[in-house]
């Protein structure tokens, strides 16, 4: 990856986090005595210590936790799974563990169990060799690992979210391994006419989405391992396709089936996300540049005057963040931010901003730019792109990237800047 | 079909390994599927129809087996008012700046402009995620009479079709659906362009 080399420069931002961050434990008081830092008991939980000899557990003290969108519950009545936000506001780093990926289902979905020996992958329809793959031999071809974000289309802040898993719960990113489906359907050969497939899943609905062939060839990936392990069954085990920088509903869990064809088939996944307008149109499919604070954010309250480090989350569906700003007087003025993980292509990237408050109230917020220059816009540069007047209604087309705001109180406490 | 053409000189040169080696696989994994494989796995069906299976129904037929079927013990009776999605017009209009729920947009969840048999440009597309989707926990157990008859009845109720037109592979791609011209071009998709030019 493409990161500075150390120089004096980051050295001296070291220093100056380092004497920081001393300051503010002195001042909170936090600095614990030499009884405070023993353990409050040894770990003997009767009856599971083979279980976490075997698989790890986090501690009992972290309590982060996914929890479903406000809009519809999760198991609903039919006892479907449908949005499942994830907790942004405890991540760091890049990677969000796969037990706090969101999840997203279409019209809501149960999680299918598959056995991954019987499953297989049949790409057909406009190939000179209809091909079906066993998970054995995918996972004898060439792979790649790499990192990538997903992000539902519904991911978007509300005047009514209090915290940034209800604003921003609906991306997560993880290391995906895989082939690439351009190595596949070499392998099948394309015929010439061919222009979309369609990927479809083997859970009960056999959600299907067209995809163009470029964005095929391209980039996508056919996926068996996340972060480290075998796709979890949440995010589409044994096999996920993974189309980079697109929609969710382009991230076709339990894959089973990839159809060459010659048009849009507009298949239920796909004509629930075409409209009228071109433009809104335009704004669908691919995300757009992105960020967002996670700390500190809604419902968080900060402990006093002092030093802070801003943290939080950038990413675009067009490739890697290229810089990060940061206001903390509520756009008027903007600083660069320091990336603080790789820049993957059309991945999350954390970035950090040494912060003193000094206790008054004000309002924090973050843009980004990818590589292609594209600036993450705020509602007021939406609202005047559509000639919409910019009011709590105001809602932004296409897929929603705008900038968010966190108002911090006197008091320290953080809130939804929309609200 | 330039291939085609190019064929009798392949012979002639007796070449025909070495032109296709460009398209040859690489590895060799894989196995080649039956055409009973693929046809049984197949279920996707393009806007054309060209993969609609024989069959035929009614919306009369669909009625009753909007009943049989326990489709109305979801949807409600008259396909509308119930727990799940309504498929029948008839419910409140769409009120105009009124943000659908996340991830809902222009779905199947919004009142009458979402239902499927009006918002959808293609009838294909209803009798494709019926043949998918449903009846919920027994997907993929109705005949192809049936989900035609079942799609004849929702697009008659929503006043499409007329109620004793017949859907069968033929006339179902035909149907003239009330939106059918009601959505832009979709964007063109290109390595590495952002999604709008201009959009701030």
């Amino acid at each position: 990856m493409k990161e500075k080399p150390m120089d004096s420069k980051k050295s001296n931002r070291r220093g100056f986090l380092r004497g920081g961050a001393a300051a503010a434990g002195l001042a909170a008081g936090v600095v614990q005595s030499v009884k405070g830092q023993v353990p409050v008991s040894p770990w003997r939980e009767k009856g599971t210590n083979k279980e976490v000899i075997a698989y790890g557990e986090r501690s009992r003290f972290v309590t982060s936790v996914r929890s479903p969108v406000a809009e519809r519950d999760s198991p609903d009545a039919f006892g479907l799974m449908f949005h499942v936000l994830s907790p942004l506001q405890d991540s760091v780093g890049s990677i969000t563990p796969s037990s706090l990926h969101y999840v997203a289902t279409h019209r809501g979905s149960y999680v299918p169990e598959i056995d991954p020996k019987e499953h297989r992958l049949m790409i057909h329809g406009m190939v000179d060799r209809p091909l079906i793959f066993t998970l054995d031999e995918l996972k004898r071809l060439p792979y790649v690992t790499r990192v990538h974000f997903l992000e539902c289309i519904g991911n978007r802040s509300k005047p009514t979210h209090k915290t940034v898993q209800e604003t921003h719960g609906m991306t997560s990113c993880s290391e995906w391994t895989g082939v690439l489906l351009s190595v596949l359907l070499k392998e099948a050969g394309v015929q010439s006419g061919a222009s979309w497939i369609v990927a479809e899943g083997a859970e009960e609905i056999k959600g299907a989405s067209s995809i163009p062939l470029g964005k095929a060839m391209d980039d996508c990936l056919v996926c068996y391992g996340q972060n480290g392990e075998p796709v979890r069954p949440q995010q589409g085990f044994p096999l996920r396709l993974i189309v980079p920088g697109f929609e969710g509903i382009y991230q076709t869990k339990y894959l089973r089936r990839i159809k060459v064809v010659d048009r849009y088939y507009m298949t239920y996944n796909d004509y629930g996300h075409i409209n009228p307008d071109p433009k809104v149109s335009a704004l669908g499919n691919q995300i757009g540049p992105k960020s967002v604070i996670t700390y500190p954010s809604g419902g968080q309250k900060l402990s006093g005057p002092g030093f802070y480090e801003i943290s939080g989350l950038a990413w675009s569906g067009a490739g890697a963040i290229r810089k990060v700003e940061v206001s903390t007087d509520g756009g008027k003025s903007w600083k660069d931010a320091e990336l603080r993980t790789p820049a993957y292509p059309m991945a999350h990237t954390r970035f950090g901003f040494h912060w003193k408050w000094d206790g008054k109230e004000c309002e924090l917020q973050s843009r980004c730019t990818d590589e292609l220059g594209t600036v993450q816009p705020t509602r007021a540069e939406a609202a005047k792109y559509f000639n919409k007047p910019l009011d709590s209604n105001f809602r932004v087309p296409g897929a929603d990237n705008t900038v968010q705001p966190w108002r911090v109180a006197s008091d320290g406490s953080v809130h939804n800047g929309l609200a | 079909m330039g291939s085609l053409k190019l064929l009798p000189i392949v012979m002639i040169l007796g070449i025909c390994s070495h032109i296709g080696l460009a398209q040859a696989p690489t590895y060799g994994l894989g196995r080649t599927p039956n055409a009973e494989e693929i046809r049984a796995w197949d279920i996707s069906i393009s806007p054309t129809g060209k993969e609609l299976p024989p069959g035929r129904g009614t919306a009369k037929e669909g009625e009753q087996l909007f009943r049989q079927k326990g489709c109305a013990g979801c949807h409600g009776a008259t396909g509308i008012g119930a727990r799940a999605p309504a498929l029948v017009k008839g419910g409140p209009p769409a009120e105009p700046g009124k943000a659908p729920p996340a991830g809902m947009e222009g779905m199947h969840m919004v009142p009458d402009t979402g239902i499927m048999a009006l918002r959808s440009p293609y009838a294909v597309t209803i009798w494709d995620y019926i043949n998918r989707g449903m009846p919920l926990n027994r997907e993929g157990t109705l005949k192809p009479d049936e989900v035609y008859a079942l799609t004849a009845f929702l697009l008659y109720k929503n006043e499409v079709i007329k109620e004793d037109e017949i859907m069968d592979a033929q006339t179902l791609p035909k149907v003239s659906m009330p939106n059918r011209n009601g959505f832009a071009n979709l964007p063109e998709w290109k390595h590495r362009a952002p999604r709008l030019a201009g959009y701030p």
